[in-house]
Order: structure tokens, then sequence, then C-alpha cells
């Protein structure tokens, strides 16, 4: 048998998401985003909803984000991404609109816009990447920075005293009337990212039904920020991370 | 509906203009003296009427993004606010100005600096002309000086926005916002369709519909080379709305011996002390910029020519006299009569400065 008669669509069991760019992604080597942008093309693209989709991209890593997932894009500023959502998915209610947020964009400059529009239950998915470190601006503190961790701006380490506790964000929606839906995810083994995937394509499934806000909180590596390999930075978080930010649904009114 | 004479306050009009216009959404937070806009919506309820969409925002930023948003999306969408939350804005004015989104921002001025006062002011003019928020940018700035104007404005404020792709703003102060006055709203007029809008604003980001190629809207551009070639861009679209949309009102301006240059309310007050100069003897004419950005500083020159000096009447200290300085490169005399914190002057007091400034 040749290859070429393997190498056909019925015997295709994996291939690149359709809605994802064939082209290179500025992250880095061993960045969780990669995973979940890939995630979040193969759950639009199966539901069936790019041509009314619209995504809402974050200050810091993700702000690229519209290079590479082919729907409609607005590049927010700093943390105001759930007050943009807001306003599209009310304007166009036909529409699936989605923010794609990172630790400091959410839960540090725009904790006030994040949590409103949850409170308001706006019909909108919040992606919210938790890698605990500012990754664009050079690995400084995030809110979701660990006590201990070291960053460019705690370069000994967060300390309770100096920079209080890390802030578990999607805890405190997940006491909010407005949201449906709010989970807490990891993409760092295959069974992670199905379930990470299944989350993201409840909570799109929540904002086309109209039921509220929905959070997919997803921990997240940043090999660079942390100054580890692909492979330590996935071990580090599953051994540290999990602690503080534990995996599964906070809350499932759906 | 149809064309309808009321007496309402400058506020309250503003709101009803906004619907009658066909504007999509409104999204503002409560701040004195222009609450009235967002209070006069929710009695009205278009939402049941137009299907336009109203929402009080968490806080002026949240709004001045969610009209970034709706005007991503292509949709005439509006917010307002007073000084110190006109401030809270200028993030998201300055984002709107690099993404080219049209929208419509009212400014109802009031005392600053800090949370200053309630009373009127036009203390926000460097503000709103200048910049405001940070990079290259200008705003097409509307100063009107009646509540009538407070309505025309919204839809010219709309279609200039829409026609430059750049946020316009109704730089209105206190007593406009706050005075009733009778008024003629305009007729009707339906809002668009999707598909009007899909037609009108291709670049929009509303979903790719027929799976049109993305649409991206940011401001963001790390390309030195790039970022360089969009200023230019924008340079280019405010010099040509200097050429196209600079507009004014003269009064006497002919036969005077003296100008007065002054915007909204003020400039009516200015009108009263035109007269009773005349009964003095003196000759004055007035110059009302109506669009403060772009300034119409060739009106201003040419007014200027054989007088005698400029009078800049203004509720600060001394802001818009810059620019009439400018336009006349200091040809004739230019003085300012301000008064500050909350203070009308009366006409008399105007008549005072000029003749302390040019007679006495």
């Amino acid at each position: 048998m040749e290859v070429n008669d393997i190498i056909k669509e019925e015997n295709k069991v994996y291939c690149k998401p359709e809605l994802l760019d064939d082209v290179h992604m500025h992250y880095c080597p061993g960045c969780s985003h990669g995973v979940i942008h890939k995630l979040l093309s193969e759950v639009i693209s199966e539901m069936g909803i790019t041509e009314k989709t619209v995504g809402i991209s974050p200050v810091g890593c993700a702000v690229f984000a519209y290079n590479y997932v082919n729907v409609d894009w607005v590049e927010a500023a700093h943390g105001r991404a759930p007050a943009v959502a807001t306003a599209i998915s009310r304007l166009w209610p036909e529409n699936v609109v989605f923010t794609y947020q990172g630790d400091g964009d959410m839960a540090a400059i725009g904790t006030a816009e994040t949590i409103h529009a949850a409170n308001r239950g706006e019909n909108i998915v919040m992606v919210f990447v938790n890698n605990a470190i500012y990754g664009m601006t050079g690995g400084q503190m995030a809110p979701t920075t660990l006590i201990g961790q070291k960053t460019a701006t705690t370069p000994y380490g967060r300390r309770i005293d100096l920079n209080g506790y890390p802030l578990a964000i999607t805890k405190l929606l997940a006491e909010l009337d407005g949201t449906c839906y709010v989970t807490r995810q990891a993409v760092h083994t295959p069974a992670a990212v199905r379930k990470t995937k299944a989350a993201l394509k409840k909570a799109f499934q929540n904002a086309m039904a109209k039921k509220g806000t929905s959070v997919v909180e997803v921990v997240s590596t940043c090999s660079s920020g942390w100054k580890m390999t692909p492979a330590d930075a996935n071990e580090w978080m599953a051994q540290h991370m999990f602690e503080k930010y534990p995996l599964g649904d906070l809350k499932d009114n759906a | 509906m149809k064309e309808e004479v009321k007496l309402m306050k400058g506020n309250e009009a503003i709101a009803h203009a906004a619907i009658r216009y066909g504007c999509d959404g409104y999204f503002g937070y409560p701040i004195t003296p222009q609450s009235e806009v967002l209070e006069t919506l929710e009695v009205l309820m278009p939402w049941e009427t137009t299907g336009m969409t109203v929402l009080q925002a968490e806080s002026e930023v949240a709004a001045i993004n969610m009209i970034y948003g709706g005007a991503a999306s292509g949709k005439a969408v509006m917010t307002s606010s007073s000084s110190p939350g006109i401030s809270l804005k200028q993030e998201g004015i300055s984002y709107m100005a690099g993404a080219e989104l049209p929208a419509l921002i009212l400014n109802v001025m009031r005392g600053g600096p800090g949370l200053g006062t309630i009373q009127p002011s036009q203390a926000d003019y460097f503000q709103a002309t200048k910049g405001g928020g940070h990079g290259d940018y200008h705003l097409i700035v509307l100063a009107p000086s009646s509540v009538q104007e407070m309505v025309d404005f919204v839809g010219l404020g709309f279609d200039l926005s829409f026609k430059y792709r750049t946020p316009a703003m109704i730089l209105a102060d206190g007593i406009v916002g706050q005075m009733m006055e009778k008024v003629v709203l305009p007729e009707q007029r339906p809002r668009r369709t999707e598909e009007e809008i899909r037609r009108q604003c291709p670049w929009a980001a509303n979903g790719r519909a027929g799976l049109r190629p993305r649409n991206v809207v940011t401001s963001l551009e790390l390309e030195s080379s790039k970022m360089e070639e969009i200023n230019h861009r924008l340079q280019n679209r405010y010099r040509e709305i200097q050429e196209n949309e600079t507009r004014w009102e003269e009064l006497d301006v002919a036969d005077a011996d003296y100008l007065i240059v002054a915007f909204g309310s003020v400039a009516r007050i200015c009108a009263k002390a035109k007269d009773i100069a005349k009964e003095k003897g003196i000759k004055v004419g007035i110059v009302r910029p109506i669009t403060l950005w772009p300034f119409p500083a060739e009106a201003v020159r040419k007014a200027a020519e054989g007088k005698k000096g400029i009078l800049c009447v203004e509720l600060n200290a001394g802001q818009m006299i810059e620019d009439v300085r400018l336009s006349i490169h200091d040809a004739i005399p230019v003085k300012h009569f301000g008064r500050l914190g909350g203070i009308i002057p009366s006409p008399q007091e105007v008549v005072d400065a000029l003749e302390k400034n040019f007679i006495n």
C-alpha cells in the first residue's frame, strides 16, 4: 500500500482547524495560548457560528489573537474587553461575542468591567487565560501570582505583606447571579485539552441560548516568564498552580 | 414621529434627538449637569420603539469602551458625560481616534479642575480641541449655543463622524445643558438595517457574514513604518476636515470697530453685550466658532481686518484665545475676559471688559 492510498479524507483523524490561520505565531514555545486558540477555532467551526462570532482581544500576549483565529475581532483597551463585548452583544443580539483575556487584563486593570459585565449577565463568553504572570511586558507580578513566586517585580518572591494575596477572580465571578457557567480548566495534558474544549463549547452554547455570562478559566503556563522549559512549566503548574486554582466547574446553572 | 415643537432642557433634547436620528445605542454614567440625557432615554424607552439600546454603565470608562465596541461593529452609538467623566473617557476616545471609529460624545462642561463645581464652564476647550488623550489626533468639536443646536448637532455630529470615520464631540456648557428653550425636534429617521450597516461600514467587526474575510478593528501596529503611514492617513483626513467642515457664525462684523470671539452660550451673552455697547456708540461684531476643531482661523483673520481689537470671552482662564491669536498672528491686540468656577458673566460685565481693555 502506498502512502497516498492512506492519506484520504475518510481516514483523517486529526487536522489543523479550518479557522486557525497557517501562520507563525508570536507565542513562545510551550505557551498555552496556541492550544487555546486551536480549541476556540475548533469549537466555533464545529458549532457553525463563524459568520456570527466576534472576538474581543485583550492587551497582553494575546493582543494578536486576531492574527490567528479567522473570525471578526475588536482589539480592546487594557481590561475593557467585557465593556466592548457588552455593547456588541447587545447591539447585535444574533451574534456570539467572546472576550479573550489574561490575568492582568481580567483580574487587575479590568476588574470593574469584568465583574459588572458578569453581574449584568451579559450573554457573552469570557475566556480567561491565567498564567500567574505578565507575559508581554516581561514577566512582572500578576494579580494571580502565587505567594513566593518570583517575577520581575517580586524578585524575591511574592510576599503577602507587600503584595497581598493571589486573586481567584473566577471564584468571585461564580458568586454573581449573572453568571450561568464558571469553570476552571487547563491544557497541559491531552485529557485536560479535551475537557477545556468541552467547556468552551458549553460556554458558547450558553451564549447562544442567552443564559447569561459563561467564564472559562484556563490555568496556563508561561515558560518564558517563569524561566522554565515547556516541560518543566507544565510540571510546575500542576504542582503549584492547581492548589490555589483547582480545576473543575465552580458553577453550572446551564 | 413627525417634526414637533417642544419646550425642553438641552440635555433632554439630546435624548430626543438621538432617538429621532436613528441612533443605535447610548451608553452612559450619571454625572451632574448632564444626567437628564440618560434619565430621559430611560423614560422614553426607545428599545420599545426604534430598537435603540440604552445602558447605564458601571463607569465612564466602561461607557466609552462600550461605544468603542458598538462603533467597531458599525453601529451609530453615543455617550455623554461632564468634565471629570470626560477625563476618564480620554483613553477610549484616543483608541477610537486610532481605530478610526465614528461615534458621538457629549461633554456638558462643568467647572474644574478636579471635582470642581457642578456649575457651567468652558474650561475643557484645550482638552477637546488639542487632543485630550494620548497620541496625534483631533476630534470634530461642535459647540452649541442653544437647545436647538444641541438637537441639530446630534445629527451633524453623527453624519460628520461617519463621513470621516473619526469621533465627534458636542462640547456644550452647563448652561445649554440645563436651560429650557423652544426646540424643533426633527422627524423620526429609521435606524439603518443590519444590511445597510454592512454596506456602509464594510470594515466593521460584526461577524463574517457570507464568510467574507475577517474584519479586525484595532489601533495597534507595532511596525513603525506602518504606524507612520496610519498617522499620515489620519493627518490627511484632519486636513480634509479643516478644508471642508469649518463652521462659524458672524454678527455685525462688517461695520464693527471691535470684535468679540465667543462660543457656546457665552456667544449669546455677548450678542446682548453688543447691543448695549451699540447704545454707547461702541461698534462691536461677533464671531462665534461653531466648530472649535477645526477652528475657523481664516474667518477670524478676515473678520479682524481693520478692527481695533479682539476680546475673547470664555468661561475659562483663556483657552480659545490662543487659537484666536494664532489665527491673526497678533496683528491687532487680543484680550481675554473670562469668569471661572461656574460664574456666568452678565452682558454689562462684557461691555465693561471691552471698555477697560480697549477704550478707557
